[in-house]
């Protein structure tokens, strides 16, 4: 996207308005900054703010100084000062860190991703600041303390898959951000050094409408908790963590039965008398409840106690429940309005096929796999996908862990869904066939991609030749992330994708033969692109050396953890391990370990 | 690699026609005959990588195939091809990289699969197994598969195959719940009444906390779900500690009466009477005095037990406000 010069100068701007035979121009004068102002306040997606300043100069001018919302999909893509010296005013900001597969422990730990960086910039920038959310971000104590003291209406902190902090860290937003409405804490790495952070809240705090604490390892203090949700009043989320049994639920529920969002603790409790019955009247207390989660450890007896809610739940995540197909069934069956369920692969095609006959109106759908390379597998596969895709027929989003998968079943899940947006499926065992047939999967996969043809996010797995990459590559149009791992002949089908899939701003590819060709000739592509990730592939060190030559605005990163001596004096045919290409307005970083290089 | 993607090139017509037989796969007629063209090509791109290094490599194969149909392991070869990270990634990284460098790389994700036909499958070198690989699938791709042996198979392998790095992609928070499952299908098999259940859940836990005493180096360790209320706490203290103090009375004082003074030293430890009083460290880090809340939150909360002198209690008090007025600065 090319970017305006951002300057000052009041040019008028003529806009032609008006359709048909005639068109009248009008010029910008016609309409006063601030009633344009107002008309941009409605517009909220970055796309069509994105659209809205490539209008004309005096647009790009007006629309910077109203945005309120950033989206950094890549931390490192553009740097702080730039970004909020266009967008001054801006009050929430989003921001992405290392890439997608750090989540499965491909990249190394110290590669980067630091937000120290941004929350300093915004600290002397953005004092009004109200919201940031890091996503894969390195965050220190220091930067909450930062966060704390510097942004006197901070209303919403949302830290997902981060690290790099401690309990003290949050005990100083705790104590110090007296606004905060939001507090998201999902999946983070975090130091425990003792401190009750939760205790740190001030006696008089109230404004506090989520909290998700449901991944933290500690234990929590029960009376504090249950002090914070008396005071806080307008709570609407709470999502708790593995330490607070149910009894301790049972007291928190009955002080909160406003909540629409809820994580229980552990689903277990020492054994009390009548928790039951405290449990059953809690949640018929609970009108407002749409999302339930939690259930870790589940003890199946307890579960009645939640059937009063179940009819009115939209989103229910079991995917920590370790219970058998059949409770689980009795579970999900009275949910008859749900439209988003999460679950182990412990439900099975049974499971599936009762969710497909009581949840009509359920549209996303992910099974996780309890365990991998268990010896006795669990009796899921593709009939239960199948299943859904029949019975659903809002059916939009999948993740499916299974074992064994046909090309006919793909393409009956194609035909059944075609509203399909996110089809991820993963064949636990890689190159697996059609386990019917011998064949390759790429007649499948094909068959989704032609025939939902709004898919967004698609994830390959299985048994796969450059066939289906062809089809993807010619057919994926709105396709924006793709995975891809274990498939693959030959760069050429590198190529098919680079060479299609128009919308492509994220793919990341593991283990496929694909090369330094395909990577030279669709050299262009990657600047229309969030990323590229690729890992044990078939790179060479020279066609990165090239690449970078060719790419100035492209940052092509090589990682290699090996430690067999520096990179820069590896010689060209050397092949590349890792390998993240972003494109970037802010050149090389300066925070590169030293497993990374920058060629 | 250039020969290969020219080659593809040539395949191109061959592909094109696959791709429009597509409809007649839609009909449902899933499953025809034509994988044959697809085995021709693996088979031709598999030849292309075996390039064996001199004729040495031929040997190694042909010594492999005989020692394979020997010992009847054919199938589980077919269905180790068909089924295993390792057979595939050779076959297909090595087409393209056949130098040293990636077949060490390679090793790193190799895992030995521990089944009788091959012992040191482990050393075999990445081109032997490939042509194993090879030479058992030039066997199997027409044959129909029989999935009965292959899920047996499959399972078997599964049983000893390790993973590769970040495969499948299941975020860590998600791994250790495997690790418990086995723990709560037990418990869900013994499945009795809701009482017997949660009580064989409770029956596990064991929670020790450090216990020590003022003027006594070395501390003990208790078990507090063992006791039920404090009065219980109280005299298992006494008596782990009365020989203690003695003992080290011993050393310092020589008395023969000292035991019963020890002994009188450690009563009214709960309520202020005696000359040492019960303290403990709870989940936020203070030091609390043992017997304001109910037994269960005690034991859900105290991290540590401290036995203090009445005369250092005092000072300590002071201390710690002094400690929570610096907190807050």
């Amino acid at each position: 996207m090319s970017v305006p010069r951002a300057d000052d100068d009041a040019e008028l701007d003529k806009l032609p308005v008006g359709m048909g035979s005639g068109a009248v121009w009008v010029t910008a004068a016609m309409f006063p900054e601030e009633v344009l102002e107002y008309v941009f306040s409605f517009v909220e997606a970055d796309a069509d703010r994105n659209a809205i300043s490539l209008v004309c100069r005096g647009w790009y001018r007006i629309e910077r100084r109203c945005r309120r919302r950033i989206f950094i999909g890549n931390c490192y893509s553009v740097s702080p000062e730039m970004a909020l010296r266009r967008f001054p005013e801006v009050r929430a900001v989003v921001i992405k860190g290392k890439p997608h597969f750090a989540d499965f422990n491909l990249v190394p730990s110290d590669w980067g991703g630091g937000a120290d960086a941004w929350v300093e910039s915004l600290a002397e920038a953005c004092p009004q600041l109200e919201e940031l959310r890091f996503k894969r971000m390195v965050v220190t104590d220091d930067c909450l303390e930062l966060i704390g003291r510097s942004f006197r209406n901070f209303k919403v902190l949302s830290l997902v898959s981060c690290e790099g902090f401690s309990t003290a860290g949050l005990g100083y937003v705790a104590a110090n951000c007296r606004n905060l409405r939001e507090l998201d804490l999902l999946e983070n790495d975090i130091e425990d050094n003792g401190i009750h952070w939760l205790s740190h809240f001030p006696e008089s705090f109230t404004s506090l409408t989520s909290l998700n604490i449901s991944s933290l390892d500690g234990e929590i203090n029960f009376s504090v908790l249950e002090r914070l949700v008396i005071s806080c009043s307008k709570l609407k989320t709470l999502r708790l963590n593995h330490s607070v049994p149910l009894d301790r639920l049972a007291n928190i529920l009955c002080k909160a039965p406003h909540l629409v969002d809820l994580g229980t603790g552990r689903f277990s409790a020492d054994f009390r008398l009548g928790l039951f019955e405290k449990l059953d009247s809690s949640f018929k207390a609970c009108r407002n409840l749409k999302n339930l989660s939690g259930f870790y450890d589940a003890v199946p007896a307890y579960l009645p106690s939640i059937y009063s809610v179940c009819d009115g739940l939209i989103s229910l995540n079991l995917s920590y429940a370790t219970m058998r197909s059949a409770e689980l069934i009795k579970l999900i069956t009275q949910c008859k309005h749900l439209q988003r369920l999460w679950v182990m692969d412990l439900i099975e095609d049974a499971g599936l096929e009762a969710v497909a006959s009581s949840c009509k109106l359920l549209d996303e759908l992910r099974v996780f796999p309890i365990d991998p390379y268990a010896a006795e597998p669990v009796s899921l596969t593709e009939r239960g996908l199948v299943a859904v895709s029949a019975g659903c027929p809002m059916f939009r989003s999948v993740l499916y862990f299974c074992r064994q998968m046909t090309n006919a079943a793909l393409v009956t899940v194609a035909m059944n869904s075609p509203n399909l947006t996110c089809f991820r499926l993963c064949i636990i065992d890689p190159h697996t066939p059609d386990y019917l047939t011998q064949q390759p999967l790429d007649i499948g996969f094909g068959a989704v991609v032609k025939t939902c043809k709004n898919l967004s996010r698609l994830s390959l797995s299985g048994l796969l030749t450059d066939r289906v990459f062809e089809t993807i590559g010619a057919h994926a149009h709105q396709v924006k992330m793709l995975s891809v791992a274990f498939a693959g002949d030959s760069d050429a089908g590198l190529h098919y994708i680079l060479s299609g899939c128009r919308s492509l701003k994220k793919l990341e590819i593991r283990d496929c033969p694909f090369g330094d060709k395909a990577l030279l000739a669709n050299a262009a592509k990657l600047e229309t692109m969030r990323s590229l990730w690729m890992s044990s592939c078939s790179v060479s060190l020279g066609a990165c050396r090239l690449l970078a030559e060719r790419m100035p605005r492209l940052n092509v990163e090589v990682i290699d953890e090996r430690r067999g001596g520096p990179l820069e004096s590896r010689p060209n045919d050397c092949p590349v391990e890792k390998l993240y290409i972003y494109r970037t307005l802010a050149g090389p970083r300066s925070d590169v370990p030293s497993c990374v290089w920058t060629v | 690699m250039e020969t290969e993607v020219g080659k593809k090139e040539d395949e191109l017509p061959q592909l094109l026609d696959l791709i429009s037989n597509e409809e007649d796969w839609f009909k449902g007629d899933v499953g025809r005959g034509d994988g044959h063209i697809l085995g021709d090509l693996e088979e031709e791109k598999l030849e292309l990588t075996l390039a064996p290094p001199g004729g040495e490599g031929r040997e190694k194969l042909e010594k492999l195939s005989s020692a394979l149909s020997s010992a009847g392991f054919s199938k589980i070869a077919n269905s180790l091809y068909k089924n295993t990270v390792v057979g595939a990634q050779l076959v297909f990284f090595d087409s393209a990289k056949p130098n040293a460098e990636a077949s060490g790389f390679q090793k790193d994700n190799f895992v030995p699969l521990p089944l009788p036909v091959t012992a040191n499958f482990g050393k075999e070198s990445s081109l032997e197994a490939n042509m194993r690989m090879n030479q058992s699938h030039e066997r199997g791709v027409h044959s129909a598969p029989e999935d009965g042996v292959l899920v047996k198979n499959r399972s078997q392998i599964r049983l000893t195959s390790s993973p590769v790095v970040g495969w499948p992609p299941v975020r860590s928070f998600r791994k250790n719940i495997a690790i418990n499952s086995s723990k709560i299908s037990d418990v869900l098999q013994n499945a009795g009444t809701l009482e017997n259940r949660l009580r064989s859940e409770t029956s596990n836990k064991g929670f020790f906390v450090k216990i020590n005493v003022d003027g006594i180096p070395i501390g003990r360790k208790l078990n507090l779900n063992a006791y039920e209320n404090y009065e219980m706490l109280s005299s298992v203290v006494e008596e782990l500690f009365c020989g203690l103090l003695s003992e080290s009375f011993y050393f310092t004082v020589s008395c023969t009466g000292m035991g019963e003074d020890a002994k009188r030293a450690f009563t009214g430890l709960l309520d202020g009477s005696g000359e040492y009083t019960l303290v403990y460290e709870d989940n936020e880090g203070d030091r609390m005095l043992v017997g304001d809340v109910p037994w269960d939150m005690f034991v859900s909360t105290a991290k540590r037990l401290r036995v203090m002198k009445n005369s250092e209690l005092s000072t300590l008090f002071l201390g710690a406000v002094n400690k929570k007025r610096a907190d807050e600065c």
